[in-house]
């Protein structure tokens, strides 16, 4: 009777251990210490964003804090007397890239559609494929170039010509400098298309195929086409490319700063050197002294991180609403 | 008719249109590569690769220390953003589905349009304030987090495609779902995910704007991973807006390895997926 109460005892104090290694083999198994190694690599990516933003808002702090709303509408950028505006900067940045995007828009778009509707599927490979190249160069090449190559010719050639028939315009007033609003225009378009056009290409190619038969069916020309049941479908997607471009252009920094003349003015001219955002930041931010001074280009970055990330949120809503439901849709590079 | 005609010729003018505007981006592409090309290979030498930069007025030297300081900068900016990238995307794929997910996505498309000067600021702020000093981690630090974004999604667009009857199949035979990832989702999507790797550190390989206030740059050999380094893109930089005629040249020597590392690493990619297809 003992006995069997206790072999009792025991079985019953087996099987509460049992089912105790048992959960916590669950807890200690290999596949939810995986998971929670996993899920803690994927926050961190939150992290690191959001990690970035507040950085650049408490670095930035002290000259928000002193200068307000005057830092945009100011024109001074005065290190001794830590007197800071960024007016300039945002000017060079704004003006360099819409005219960069007014230009290379067309092209772009011209290539994606020459490449999705109008060559043969062999040769709009191979233009794909050197476009892309065209995206892999690095930007301090395209910098080196520019400003060994690009703004000489420019000098020599270009403005002069300029100058002499068109002088009388306020956009080409001024000396030859050869570093210059323009020069930095001419590398930011060069430098924006590959991404205007591949993910133009990509939208275009999500088009469904009956509109273009459709279209075709009902008697159009090639042109008719794209034009009535290609562009109007992809319209909002095309739009997004362009913004996309737009981003890149404003938080280009390397190639700019070589060719753009880092000077802080106002001018209506194309041919006078002029200043961006991530230029000043490149140029003086290793250099600093004072607290202020690190402040204020930590505010301009703060600026352009907050319309980075503008430009980037909507135009990705933007191709998403255009190419979602199909392959690999809506991934951007 | 006559309409037709208008309508054929507007085409054709408009076909006509697409095409030049297409050489239009081509022609860039073409000079570019030319110059550094004809410049490149009439100043590269083997002391290019051997030696580090001379001082002003003395001709020859090379970058050695740059070649050198980027592949250190790039094998350490691999080592902290290849774990994050990928088991980030093992996150996304296997776990993944729901609003968290979308959320992480989304974080890291945000992090991708990131200006790469912006990077730079920030590693400045964690990691040479702190440090009272410019080195190589720090620079180290800004590639990675350029890096992790790319690594992340090209690695879960390669895990969503490897087949679920392949994990099925493992799990079935009582495989732990984590020994069936190592074993056999990222096995067999391999080629995929280092095509992915390739590619960001092609773009890393490039990078100036985040180096500017990391590493710095050095002259010299540095000793020490807590020192400023040498790299590439930043000896590039400095030598084309020098006034000297040498160093000229060994930037545009510098810009024909950097292409031909490219240019390499996206054929690489290319015998890669296309193997796979």
């Amino acid at each position: 009777m003992e006995k069997e109460s206790s072999t009792g005892r025991k079985a019953v104090s087996a099987e509460q251990s049992v089912s105790q290694t048992r959960s916590m083999k669950k807890i200690l198994s290999g596949d939810s210490i995986f998971k929670g190694i996993t899920i803690c690599f994927a926050l961190s990516i939150l992290f690191i964003l959001l990690l970035m933003v507040y950085e650049m808002g408490r670095e930035s702090f002290p000259s928000i804090r002193q200068f307000g709303l005057k830092f945009i509408t100011s024109s001074t950028w005065d290190a001794v007397a830590e007197d800071f505006g960024a007016l300039p900067f945002i000017y060079g940045s704004v003006i360099s890239s819409l005219l960069a995007l007014l230009l290379a828009t067309p092209l772009s778009v011209g290539t994606a559609i020459f490449v999705t509707e109008i060559s043969q599927k062999r040769i709009g490979g191979i233009i794909s494929a050197l476009v892309e190249l065209l995206a892999a160069i690095p930007s301090v090449i395209y910098g080196l170039w520019g400003v060994l190559v690009m703004a000489p010719w420019l000098q020599r050639s270009v403005q002069p010509f300029l100058i002499d028939h068109f002088g009388y315009l306020p956009f080409f007033q001024g000396a030859p400098y050869g570093v210059s609003m323009m020069a930095a225009v001419i590398i930011l378009m060069i430098m924006i298309v590959p991404i205007i056009t591949s993910i133009s290409k990509e939208v275009l190619m999500a088009i469904p195929q009956s509109q273009r038969e459709a279209a075709v069916a009902l008697g159009a020309t090639r042109w008719e086409m794209i034009r009535m049941a290609v562009l109007p479908y992809g319209r909002s997607g095309i739009l997004g490319a362009v913004i996309l471009g737009l981003g890149r252009a404003i938080g280009e920094t390397m190639a700019v700063t070589m060719v753009i003349g880092n000077t802080p003015q106002i001018s209506l001219s194309l041919l006078s050197p002029a200043y961006t955002m991530p230029s000043v930041i490149a140029n003086e931010f290793a250099e600093t002294t004072t607290r202020m001074h690190s402040a204020a280009l930590m505010e301009i970055g703060l600026i352009l991180l907050a319309v980075t990330l503008l430009v980037n949120v909507l135009a990705r809503l933007l191709v998403w609403s255009v190419t979602r439901g199909t392959a690999g849709g809506g991934r951007i590079q | 008719m006559k309409q037709v005609n208008i309508r054929s010729a507007k085409n054709l003018v408009m076909t006509f249109l697409m095409f030049s505007a297409t050489v239009a981006v081509l022609i860039p592409l073409a000079i570019i590569f030319i110059h550094i090309a004809k410049m490149g290979f009439s100043s590269i030498s083997l002391d290019f690769f051997t030696s580090i930069p001379k001082p002003t007025g003395e001709t020859g030297g090379g970058m050695a220390n740059g070649i050198v300081g980027s592949g250190v900068l790039i094998a350490m900016a691999s080592a902290i953003g290849l774990p994050i990238g990928i088991f980030g995307a093992i996150y996304l794929v296997e776990y993944g589905g729901g609003k968290l997910s979308s959320i992480i996505r989304f974080a890291a498309d945000v992090l991708n349009g990131i200006p790469s000067i912006i990077t730079g600021m920030v590693a400045y702020t964690l990691i040479v304030v702190p440090m009272k000093g410019f080195s190589a981690l720090a620079g180290a630090v800004a590639l990675a987090l350029i890096m992790i974004p790319i690594v992340l999604r090209t690695a879960e667009e390669q895990l969503k495609m490897v087949p679920n009857s392949l994990r099925e199949a493992s799990l079935a035979l009582g495989v732990p779902l984590w020994r069936t990832t190592f074993r056999v989702t990222l096995r067999s999507a391999l080629k995929g995910v280092a095509t992915g790797v390739l590619l960001a550190i092609a773009r890393i390989a490039g990078e100036t704007a985040p180096l500017l206030f990391t590493a710095l740059g050095n002259m010299f050999w540095s000793k020490k991973l807590t020192e400023p380094i040498a790299a590439m893109p930043l000896q590039i930089f400095n030598f084309a807006i020098s006034p000297y005629e040498d160093w000229h040249r060994l930037a545009w020597a510098g810009a024909l390895v950097l292409v031909m590392f490219m240019f390499t690493i996206s054929l690489a990619t290319r015998y890669f997926s296309r193997q796979r297809n």
